[in-house]
């Protein structure tokens, strides 16, 4: 498996990286520290080395992450594919001990402290199952629609997700679901995609609408895809045949037992009575695509049913509340809704050329809670203003979409998926936290990758990139290193 | 390349489709909606009121009456309180727990994050000491504001006091805010506007626990705060604080003006008070003592009381009737004494007498015969009476003098038209109304409207509005107050009445009572009827005659003639104001006067 010609290419290690995107990683990085030094800045600690406040700290954690980044350029590509289990392991084993020596740090046991430095053992499983993944799903003859295949992504992906939850931080689990967009790559059915998106919109619709309204307008649209995809107006006749009977049966039953429905009550039994009805008869027609709507569409109804009990029972109150404030049900500006409208405030004040550098009031008089770890992207909303947040989306999109096309010139499969997961991790990252603090994702602490301060999320998102980056120079620079395809 | 390379373009459009969603928001945020940006400065901007030190008030000879002290507020921004030692800040600001404890309830119901006022008015011996332990108390501040301090006790009514503004004044004027210090009445009321300065604005960016950190823009929309312009006052400070310890146990009133400029030189409203009463902590329980005193020292008896005139008023009828000439110096009325129709004389002199005598002996049917002179002289009671009644307005008489201390009573010369109401049109004549001859009946006049009068004849024929201010600082005072204004009667038609009113003063059984060495005095004593009880004593006077210096009347409630009390009462206060001294051979004058206590002889 070791290429051992490689001395020649060795001299062209250093051309063969691609320098836009180490340029953009330093951007970023060097920017994230502005926006610190801003956010922390008073007069009395102006010293950009005073290592007693985060700016300093931070300037060190980066000057720790660029020797980083110089080491895994150096190390061979191989180390990481052979030793991709044992850091898998190593990292599961670090997040069973952090459970158990862990320190709290706002509700979340995820912190080894050693002295005064705190190390999240959950920043760096996002590297461990991104190898660990690319490992697997590189193998020779992995074929992604086997059962075992869905099983050990599963486990893969599921182990340190359960471990992290168990940790309270659910911010960091929450970034696990990006890997379904690599396995989407990589030959999942785009189906999962879809329930994905609708699961979410129905949980969303059915927390904001009451379910009656939900229900009916999900049999609306039922109806209308129906009629769209099958339009033989004696089938869709019977169709409705079925739904009116059902709704006229049970409103005679209820007025001569008097049961005492409610309106959704009656509305839910004889849904469920006309889609099954639909179904059988549809199926003794044996026009599947109908079927498959009305299954659907029974599962949508049970599913918006199920979800006030599953909002109510299984979702922590904290949760709950922030879900609520996101979505408007309850607003509590100065509660639970207050940390998202300051940063609105803090953005919003900064018009479109912002205040200034170490202008921002809203920032630099602690307006916005964790002004320089989740919520940074407020100092640079207040004093860039728009060009400035225009500038940083466009660069961290511009970051992530050369990963995605620098990941599809791979031959190497591993470094493919790899790249992907590097890719959808850090978009994760920048979608949940600028989300977060402009009001359209709920408030889950997880840091802007390169731009928020704290030395763990630095360095694993400088190891996440930077491994990729060695990878892709390897592209030019060996012809083959593992089996290429599936 | 591989069968789903082409998924990439899915993944990257997702990128690129969130991308530009936040770019949408973040130009919405940021660019179309201006609410942040109000709320941005709503968060980190202070507006800290400056307030001023309200004017000095100074008496005419440039005595200090009125400074300020410094006074501080206690304030609480619930928000940021930790746990502290109720007892020790009870203590240390000189308050009961319960008071303390309902106050800091009221402040966490009004605002947590707004600061409050929950203790006011501390000392600046209390507050030394509170400061040094204000750091034990989070979330407790002190606001320095300046109190009224008074160098004087006397002349609580004249310069009125401070209080907070109440409702009223804030709807009227939109300067004031909640618990700012206003003028209630007296010259701290009338002259408001130029004692309380204007309020300066500082502006402050503070941090989310509401600390100061920054002075907003650099300071540039700062405000400073201006103080209040200085008064002197015409108020002689010595001949006021003199008055009022001749009051001592008195009702009644006094006005003194300087009839040559209309500048009041005394007033006192008896029983008075301390105007020190009505400042700081106990002011409270201090005003609500005064309010339920059955003597009324609150109501300032020299705006407001209507006295009739009595006998004074019939120098003004004999001016009136010597110029409408319905009588001369010639004219002669006898007097049958207290056989005399229709209204009896209570005094033993000749028959028939001329003007001058009349005045002297206060004669009242020669009175009531001159008074019907002037209304007979007309076709109708009515069309003589108007005459007359105009005669009186000119006087200043029966309507506010509008003079510069607010809350004037108008006084009372009533119309034709009460009296036709009273007794129908062409019912009633000169002898239906006869009590006006003597200064009796309807008649009312306030005690400034009376020294006015006084200064008037001293003036023969004019007079300035009365007036207790004579410099502002940087101003001028009211032109209506440099204006002079003439009455209806010729100044030679003084000269007889005057002659009269020196041998009231000189040449009277009470003469040795009011008699002043050295000072011609000219003065008119009342004995006024009331209901009440006891009649009240006034006595109306000017001194010198020729270049007169003082205009004075004074009122003693329920004590009797005119002569007894009013009378040596005001000539000991022309002495005082001329001679700045009381003759040896008038000292006993004074100690009776100093101790005659009329208030508790029933």
């Amino acid at each position: 498996m070791f290429n051992l010609t490689e001395k020649p290419r060795r001299n062209n290690l250093w051309a063969n990286i691609d320098w836009i995107t180490v340029l953009i990683y330093v951007l970023l990085v060097f920017m994230g520290w502005f926006n610190i030094y801003a956010s922390v800045y008073n007069i009395e600690h102006s010293s950009i080395f005073d290592l007693s406040q985060r700016y300093g700290k931070q300037l060190m954690w980066i000057g720790a992450a660029f020797i980083i980044a110089f080491i895994i350029i150096l190390i061979e590509t191989n180390f990481y594919v052979f030793f991709t289990f044992f850091i898998y392991l190593f990292v599961v084993f670090l997040l069973v001990l952090v459970l158990l020596i862990g320190s709290e740090i706002n509700g979340s046991k995820s912190w080894f402290s050693i002295g005064s430095l705190g190390i999240q053992p959950s920043e760096f499983s996002k590297l461990a199952v991104s190898l660990a993944l690319a490992k697997y799903m590189s193998t020779f003859g992995f074929k992604i629609h086997r059962i075992k295949s869905y099983f050990v992504m599963a486990i893969i992906i599921l182990v340190p997700v359960l471990l992290i939850l168990m940790q309270k931080d659910t911010g960091s689990a929450l970034v696990y679901l990006s890997f379904v967009i690599v396995l989407f790559r990589e030959g999942l059915s785009g189906v999962v995609l879809f329930f994905g998106t609708l699961v979410v919109l129905l949980f969303i619709c059915a927390l904001i609408m009451s379910n009656l309204v939900l229900n009916i307008a999900l049999l609306a649209i039922t109806l209308i895809i129906l009629f769209i995809i099958n339009p033989k107006l004696k089938q869709f006749g019977f169709t409705l045949l079925f739904f009116g009977t059902s709704f006229g049966l049970i409103f005679f039953f209820d007025l001569l037992v008097n049961t005492n429905f409610q309106p959704i009550d009656l509305f839910v039994i004889s849904s469920l009575t006309g889609g099954v009805t639909s179904i059988i008869y549809f199926a003794r027609k044996k026009i599947k695509d109908s079927v498959t709507i009305f299954v659907i569409f029974l599962g949508a109804v049970f599913f918006s049913l199920s979800v006030d009990f599953v909002f109510n029972n299984f979702l922590m109150p904290h949760h709950q509340a922030r879900i609520n404030e996101l979505l408007g049900i309850n607003s509590d500006p100065l509660g639970v809704g207050y940390n998202v409208n300051q940063s609105k405030i803090a953005i919003g004040s900064g018009g479109f050329l912002g205040k200034g550098f170490l202008n921002g009031t809203q920032t630099k008089f602690n307006f916005v809670p964790e002004q320089s770890t989740d919520f940074i992207f407020c100092t640079v909303g207040e004093e860039w203003g728009f060009v400035g947040s225009l500038v940083f989306i466009s660069l961290f999109i511009a970051l992530v979409v050369r990963i995605i096309l620098s990941a599809e010139k791979q031959r190497s499969v591993f470094s493919r998926i790899y790249g992907y997961c590097v890719a959808v991790i850090l978009f994760f990252h920048f979608m949940i936290n600028i989300g977060m603090t402009i009001g359209l994702m709920p408030v889950v602490g997880i840091p802007l990758p390169f731009f928020s301060y704290g030395g763990s999320s630095l360095w694993s998102f400088t190891i996440l990139l930077f491994i990729f980056i060695r990878l892709d120079a390897d592209r030019l620079e060996q012809p083959i290193m593992l089996n290429s395809g599936n | 390349m591989d069968k789903f390379s082409k998924r990439s373009k899915t993944v990257i459009g997702i990128f690129v489709f969130i991308g530009l969603v936040y770019v949408i928001c973040l130009f919405n945020l940021q660019i179309l909606d201006p609410k942040y940006k109000q709320f941005a400065t709503n968060n980190v901007l202070r507006e800290v009121i400056q307030y001023p030190a309200r004017g000095l008030i100074y008496d005419r000879k440039g005595k200090l009456m009125v400074i300020n002290k410094s006074s501080y507020d206690l304030l609480i921004t619930p928000r940021e309180v930790k746990n502290f030692d109720t007892l020790h800040l009870c203590q240390l600001v000189g308050v009961e727990k319960e008071e303390l404890e309902a106050k800091i309830e009221e402040a966490k119901n009004y605002s947590w994050y707004k600061p409050s006022v929950i203790v006011k008015q501390i000392s600046p011996e209390n507050y030394a000491i509170l400061q040094e332990h204000l750091f034990k108390f989070k979330g407790f501040y002190t606001l320095p504001r300046t109190l009224r301090e008074y160098e004087t006790s006397s002349a609580a009514h004249v310069l009125g006091y401070v209080g907070e503004v109440t409702q009223n004044d804030l709807a009227r004027d939109d300067y004031y805010g909640m618990g700012d210090y206003i003028g209630v009445s007296g010259i701290e009321k009338s002259y408001e506007e130029h004692l309380r300065g204007e309020k300066g604005l500082k502006k402050f960016m503070v941090d989310v626990h509401n600390r100061i950190q920054d002075s907003y823009m650099d300071g540039t929309e700062d405000v400073t705060a201006k103080i209040g312009k200085n008064l002197v006052s015409t108020i002689d400070l010595e001949l006021q604080a003199y008055a009022e310890k001749l009051f001592s146990n008195k009702k009644g009133a006094v006005v003194a003006i300087e009839p040559l400029t209309g500048e009041i030189l005394t007033m006192v409203s008896a029983p008075y008070y301390n105007p020190g009463m009505l400042v700081g902590r106990a002011r409270g329980s201090n005003y609500s003592k005064l309010l339920s005193d059955t003597l009324k020292p609150l109501f300032d008896r020299t705006l407001l009381a209507g006295y009739s005139p009595g006998s004074t008023f019939k120098i003004l009828n004999a001016m009136i009737a010597l110029q409408e000439q319905s009588i001369t110096l010639d004219t002669r009325f006898s007097c049958s004494g207290p056989e005399s129709s229709p209204i009896r004389c209570t005094h033993n002199h000749v028959s028939p007498l001329g003007v001058i005598e009349a005045i002297r002996e206060s004669c009242n049917p020669f009175m009531w015969n001159t008074f019907r002179s002037i209304i007979t002289k007309y076709p109708t009671a009515a069309e003589g009476y108007n005459i007359w009644r105009e005669y009186v307005l000119s006087f200043g008489i029966g309507r506010k003098l509008d003079s510069d201390i607010t809350n004037e009573y108008d006084g009372n010369i009533p119309t034709d038209e009460h009296y036709n109401r009273l007794y129908g049109e062409r019912r009633w004549n000169a002898q239906t109304v006869r009590s006006l001859s003597i200064g009796q009946g309807e008649i009312e006049m306030t005690p400034l409207q009376l020294a006015n009068y006084g200064a008037i004849v001293a003036n023969r024929g004019w007079y300035f509005i009365p007036h207790v201010i004579k410099e502002i600082e940087n101003g001028e005072i009211d032109q209506r107050f440099k204006t002079k204004i003439y009455t209806k009667i010729s100044p030679e038609n003084f000269e007889p009445v005057i002659e009269g009113m020196q041998m009231v003063v000189e040449n009277t059984s009470a003469a040795s009572l009011m008699n002043i060495p050295e000072i011609e005095m000219c003065g008119k004593t009342g004995t006024v009827q009331n209901p009440h009880g006891e009649d009240h004593s006034v006595f109306m006077a000017f001194a010198p005659k020729n270049n007169p210096q003082i205009a004075i009347v004074v009122y003693v409630e329920n004590s009797g003639f005119g002569a007894t009390y009013a009378a040596p009462i005001a000539s000991l206060l022309v002495e005082k104001y001329i001679k700045r001294e009381i003759a040896e051979s008038r000292k006993w004058i004074e100690e009776r006067m100093i101790e005659v206590d009329l208030l508790h002889i029933y």
